[in-house]
């Protein structure tokens, strides 16, 4: 069976000849015209004049478009209907669109743009935290709180307290390929759109609402994206809806793609946060309650600002159980890019404050940190019953309204459906601050492995006698877990779809709704269907994701893309499979569920033909070889203003221990090992569970220590390319990098009992983060108070906390 | 102007603007979409092109490389890794086989930085890869893959041949380009185009006449004597780090991290010292070496200290029309060192970068030279730290009574690379480094193991 084989990307031979088309290969059609966007120098203020005499007659410029020149705002909010496409006068952050030119080339377009002579009446820019709460400028009336058990007097009552705050800054998706889109305008007013994006459905709705055309009228199709990471999700609906104005309007071929520079300062990052805390502790490091409060920078625009602010409350606890927690979240409007989704989607950054929260116990208390972690876990699955929550009876189907038909109900940033369906597992002892029963606890056992095979105890030990003989460099070590929630928390999102063909000849056409954007989803889920004809996966052929075929999708996010889709496409290709199975047993006269499909092979009544044979035979006779799939997430509910519910199916966890060394003279760093154990369930394909596994741990280590964002006192972000924002380069990842999954079915009924795996392992990067705060704490008795990200600088700054 | 090159294995003739790179003649004339643009100014190695003429084989960055810098030159982009036949390069293969491709788009950079150190059969894979960033892997399968293939024979259609073809706005020789130069002081020499091809792409400059420096052979020179190595300023920084990497160890470490490989084989040591950047790297490891500086104007040759060739913030003592020629550093400074920090120790610009030479004798420190970069509108002596030392012994209590003196030499900015206070206090710790250095001490990360 070829499910859970370390098969290679389905695209290997193609990434690494060249061959392997992204929007921007896409053969430029004779008469396709490029654009760009003009963009605001200023942060905040109202434009009085914009002149754009030169930019008209630039060389290669056919036209340049303005608000007033639109069909409509053009909205390319994925929430609140609050960013028109090209700015109606007001600015709100420096890089905003403010106008659209129309070129005979890419370059020509870029070049004209910059021409623009714009006068504006500027504002003081809102944009720091702190400057938002003074303006009291914010998403929704007020902060979200979500409160479990008497947090007032479990704080008072604790023989330890301590308080803190942590500044964790925001994180530049930095995928390769920038965004980008290509518009090709049809008979009749129709739209077919390529575009680089996690959310072709998205990018249906908002290029139809665009032209004021239904759905039906504008197709999305895109084979695979030069990395997503979220960024993806909602930050390429500009591109798309710019290309297919500029298309229908002009009536010829329109694409787009932003250059580095204008995409860094044009597009939402990872949100930063600030959290305080407030926590109480007995002496044996056991959390009594805590207190958090979290303030994300949302930018300007809400995009997906809520469910990532949700999710970082939904992560408040990680791994560990809270008697009493208040946790208080703040949703700041500020003058800047508008943060958007990021691999974790917040989780990361309300992991963040609950480990900061134990490294900080741990160090008053005098106790080791894994100690503390420990005795703060959740209780173990066999210690509770084992296995996923109780199924709940089906809940009734949502009834969507009428009203809603503008809405972006197919969207993370969707407001407009809410669940107030909530079940709270009352009484329980394992439960989360929202109510949730953990029953899927594997961590404990997953740390015994972790900390035998990376010989902790015996590492921390000879560490500390090394750095006792070292005047200028200081090692330090840290562990770290992660618990992270596994669907959409909009439960109406945690659907899929898929469309699979079988041809005369036995070669098989893959289809579903989610997107390849590097991770693997689309090899997996041809494992999952070869699997279940019982042929290999060079049957089949894996196609470019298109509106057309799977319709109302959910973007690939929230790691959710296997599950969904690896479900659907079994459901249709059981389907086929049940069909040519019937048609085979009826020839035979046997029961259909003696039939047999496996090795390229089926058998019946002791009959032996090729896959092939039986497909052939099924079409002679008739036999449908064509299905739809579907699959819904069973067992969730989720109320997000009262904080309570089941938003997750399960939870998938991992644990990590990384070693570090500092300079005491310069904060310089490096990772010199690092070891992880992670839980994929049985694993749908191992090499390619351990490639996300690795790239999330590097990519969560540098969030935390070199990736910094810099805007100056006016809002302009300073940091826009690769010349000047640090991603990790090869030299960066850790010296020695063991990497091993936990591999134990998934108790929750998921495809092959395989748990998702796109942005736990991303967390795993916080033991990098906290094993330099614990370099720094070899530095000097103090708490170092090591803030992120991690710099050269910032290490520096902790060192000097440490030695007072 | 025709531009005539041979572009994997074919003889090619381009008609183009000087100016026009060759990524966007790639991918948007010749259809050969493999090669990536992701940053457009040299920083992430998607773009990245084996390039061979008479001195080997390199990689670069086609996203700034002008078409006529190509001009009898040989260029192998990803689609003429693999053989004509369609069998895969065995880093081609290796990287399929071990999970070396997650999206893909960075890949085909890799592929060809990959099959180019394969070629010179280097195996130090963090070095060679340094210059190609991926945001999905994290790097390991990638250099699973390029061990795994370290091995394996180079396939012949490797083994590329320039061709005999005209250069288009390159003078052949450094009188030529004086003569040139003269007649066009308000002209843009290009030699690696590391800077001036950012001009280009990212700022939209009209260069107006321009002028290619890669056929001036004799400003290509390295000479060693007893005391000196004459270095011309057209040499690359791959080849600066070959000639001195040995005889200055910690320059050639500093070297190491300056840029990247694709960088390195454009960018040339004239360029870095002639731009005045106040952030360039070369330049305070020059300085406190002493290095000298050759400049001509038509006939008229000067020579000076290169740190007076710095005057102010984008100002050089540089007329019109007059070029650096070349630079002379002394040998047999033993206590030379150079320490660069910055955000990233591969391919970042530095924060600071620090280099110290002194002489000391019996204990005592009888002379000394200091310079920073990046704590001063240009590359800049310590003359205070320097004086605070000099004559006094080289201990831990004289470093510390000269630390002061730093605040009186620099008053250094804050920017995205580091605030006032953190260049200031490190400038200081990098003198106690130094101390440490000279003694033997462990002062470095990387020298520190799990």
């Amino acid at each position: 069976m070829s499910v859970a084989k370390p098969l290679p990307h389905d695209s290997g031979q193609l990434h690494v000849t060249g061959g392997a088309r992204y929007i921007d290969d896409i053969p430029t059609p004779a008469d396709a015209l490029h654009l760009a966007f003009g963009l605001s120098g200023i942060a905040r203020g109202r434009i009085t004049d914009m002149d754009l005499s030169d930019v008209r007659t630039a060389p290669g410029v056919h036209a340049v478009l303005t608000a007033d020149d639109l069909p409509s705002a053009c909205d390319v909010s994925p929430s609140n209907h609050d960013e028109p496409l090209l700015s109606d006068g007001t600015v709100h952050y420096a890089g905003q669109p403010l106008f659209l030119v129309v070129a005979d080339s890419h370059g020509a377009a870029r070049r004209a743009a910059t021409r623009a002579r714009v006068t504006y009446d500027a504002q003081d820019p809102i944009l720091t935290v702190e400057q938002a709460l003074a303006a009291d400028s914010r998403f929704e009336d007020g902060p979200r709180i979500w409160t479990k058990g008497d947090i007032g007097r479990a704080l008072d009552a604790a023989p330890h307290r301590i308080t803190g705050r942590i500044d964790m800054g925001g994180q530049e998706h930095f995928y390769l390929e920038g965004q980008a889109a290509l518009a090709l305008p049809q008979e009749g007013g129709d739209m077919v759109v390529h575009s680089s994006t996690q959310h072709p459905t998205e990018i249906q709705h908002k290029v139809a609402e665009a032209l004021h055309l239904p759905m039906h009228a504008v197709r999305v199709e895109v084979r695979r994206m030069g990395g997503g990471f979220g960024g993806k999700e909602s930050q390429g609906n500009a591109l798309a809806v710019a290309c297919a104005v500029v298309a229908a309007h002009m009536q010829r071929p329109a694409r787009m793609r932003y250059d580095r520079d204008d995409d860094m300062i044009i597009t939402g990052k990872r949100h930063d946060f600030r959290i305080d805390y407030d926590a109480g502790f007995d002496g044996s490091g056991r959390l009594l309650g805590v207190d958090f409060t979290h303030y994300a920078r949302c930018g300007w625009a809400m995009d997906l600002s809520l469910p990532v602010a949700d999710r970082a409350m939904l992560h408040a606890d990680n791994a560990y159980l809270l008697a009493a927690c208040r946790i208080t979240s703040h949703r700041l409007k500020t003058n800047t890019q508008s943060a958007t989704a990021f691999r974790g989607f917040g989780g990361p950054q309300g992991l963040l404050g609950i480990e900061r929260v134990m490294d900080h116990a741990a160090h008053v208390l005098g106790l080791d940190p894994v100690a503390v972690r420990r005795i703060n876990y959740y209780r173990a699955m066999n210690a509770v019953g084992g296995g996923p929550s109780a199924p709940r009876p089906a809940a009734p189907p949502e009834s969507i309204s009428g009203k809603m038909m503008h809405a972006d109900i197919a969207s993370r940033g969707s407001q407009t459906v809410a669940d107030d369906r909530h079940a709270v597992d009352a009484g329980h002892v394992n439960t989360t601050p929202y109510g949730m029963t953990v029953a899927d606890f594997i961590l404990h056992d997953m740390t015994d492995r972790l900390l035998t095979t990376s010989d902790y105890a015996a590492r921390r030990t000879a560490i500390a006698a090394w750095n006792a003989d070292q005047p200028l460099m200081k090692r330090g070590i840290a562990f770290s877990p992660v618990k992270f929630g596994i669907s959409f928390t909009l439960t109406h999102l945690n659907q899929a779809g898929a469309l699979v063909h079988v041809y005369q000849d036995g070669s098989i056409h893959l289809n579903h709704g989610g997107t390849e954007m590097g991770q693997g989803l689309f090899q997996k889920v041809a494992q999952v269907a070869a699997s279940r004809f019982g042929v290999d996966p060079s049957m089949i052929k894996i196609t470019a994701t298109d509106t057309g075929k799977v319709p109302n999708t959910s973007a690939t996010a929230a790691s959710s893309g296997a599950d969904l889709n690896g479900m659907a496409v079994a459901n249709a290709c059981d389907t086929i499979r049940d069909r040519i199975a019937a048609c085979l047993a009826e020839f035979h006269q046997v029961a259909p569920d003696t039939v047999r499909f496996g090795d390229g092979q089926v058998q019946v009544a002791g009959d032996t033909m090729s896959f092939e044979k039986a497909v052939t035979t099924a079409y002679q006779n008739r036999v449908s070889l064509s299905a739809t799939g579907f699959y819904k997430t069973p067992d969730l509910a989720w109320d997000r203003i009262a904080g309570q519910g089941r938003p997750f199916f399960y939870f998938a966890q991992g644990a990590a221990v990384t070693e570090v060394v500092i300079d005491t003279l310069t904060g310089e760093n490096r990772i010199l090992r690092t070891d992880v154990l992670h839980d994929a369930g049985t694993s749908l394909n191992p090499a390619l569970d351990i490639g996300q596994i690795e790239g999330g741990y590097v990519q969560g280590a540098g969030w935390l220590t070199m990736e910094e964002l810099v805007w100056d006192d006016r809002g302009v972000l300073k940091t826009h390319a690769p010349s000047t924002y640090k991603i990790p380069g090869c030299g960066d990842r850790p010296r020695i990098f063991n990497v091993d999954l936990w591999d134990q079915p998934n108790p929750a009924a998921t495809i092959y009992r395989s748990k998702a795996v796109g942005e736990p392992p991303f967390m795993l990067g916080v033991s990098a983060y906290l094993a330099l705060s614990d370099a720094c704490a070899a530095c000097g008795p103090h708490w170092p108070d090591l803030q992120a990200p991690a710099t050269a600088e910032a290490v520096l700054a902790a060192i000097a906390r440490a030695t007072g | 102007m025709h531009t005539t090159f041979r572009l994997n294995g074919k003889v090619v003739s381009v008609d183009s603007d000087p100016t026009r790179t060759l990524l966007d003649w790639l991918r948007e004339d010749r259809g050969l979409t493999g090669t990536k643009e992701g940053c457009n100014e040299g920083d992430c190695g998607a773009c990245s092109v084996i390039v061979t003429d008479d001195d080997g084989a390199r990689t670069l960055n086609a996203c700034i490389l002008f078409l006529p810098q190509l001009a009898g030159k040989a260029v192998r982009t990803v689609e003429g890794i693999a053989a004509p036949d369609g069998t895969l390069h065995p880093v081609q293969q290796a990287m399929v086989d071990h999970h070396g491709s997650q999206c893909g788009f960075c890949t085909p950079g890799f592929i060809v930085a990959m099959a180019a150190a394969h070629l010179k059969g280097r195996t130090d894979h963090d070095d060679q890869l340094a210059g190609n960033l991926c945001r999905c892997t994290g790097y390991a399968p990638i250099v699973r893959a390029a061990q795994a293939a370290e091995s394996a024979p180079v396939p012949a259609h490797m083994h590329d041949t320039p061709v005999d073809a005209p250069a288009p706005f390159a003078p052949a020789t450094e009188d030529a380009l004086a003569d040139w130069y003269a007649a066009h002081p308000n002209g843009t020499l290009i030699a690696g185009a590391t800077d001036v091809g950012l001009w280009v792409t990212k700022q939209f400059r009209d260069l107006g006449d321009v002028a290619f420096l890669n056929r001036c052979t004799d400003l290509q020179t390295i000479t060693e004597t007893d005391d000196t190595f004459y270095i011309g300023a057209g040499v690359t920084m791959t080849r600066v780090l070959d000639a001195i990497g040995d005889h200055y160890p910690s320059y050639g470490q500093m070297i190491g991290r300056y840029g990247s490989v694709q960088v390195r084989n454009a960018a040339t040591i004239g360029g870095n010292i002639a731009n005045g950047s106040p952030i360039g790297d070369n330049p305070p490891a020059l300085i406190a070496l002493g290095a000298t500086l050759h400049l001509r104007c038509g006939d008229t040759r000067r020579h000076m200290p290169l740190q007076d060739f710095f005057l102010s913030y984008g100002k050089q003592d540089r007329a019109p029309g007059e070029f650096v020629t070349g630079i002379s550093i002394p040998k047999g400074r033993v206590n030379h060192r150079v320490y660069k920090i910055s955000k990233r120790f591969d391919q970042d610009i530095s924060a600071v970068c620090g280099a110290f030479d002194l002489d000391i004798t019996d204990g005592t420190v009888t002379a000394a030279r200091i310079a920073f970069g990046g704590m001063a509108g240009t590359p800049l002596r310590a003359s205070t730290v320097e004086a605070a030392l000099t004559g006094q012994p080289w201990t831990a209590q004289t470093i510390a009574a000269a630390l002061p003196a730093f605040a009186q030499d620099y008053q250094p900015l804050s920017d995205m690379r580091a605030s006032a206070a953190y260049r200031l206090q490190t400038a200081q710790n990098l003198l106690r480094r130094y101390h440490a250095d000279l003694s033997g001490a462990a002062h470095d990360v990387r020298m520190v193991s799990a």
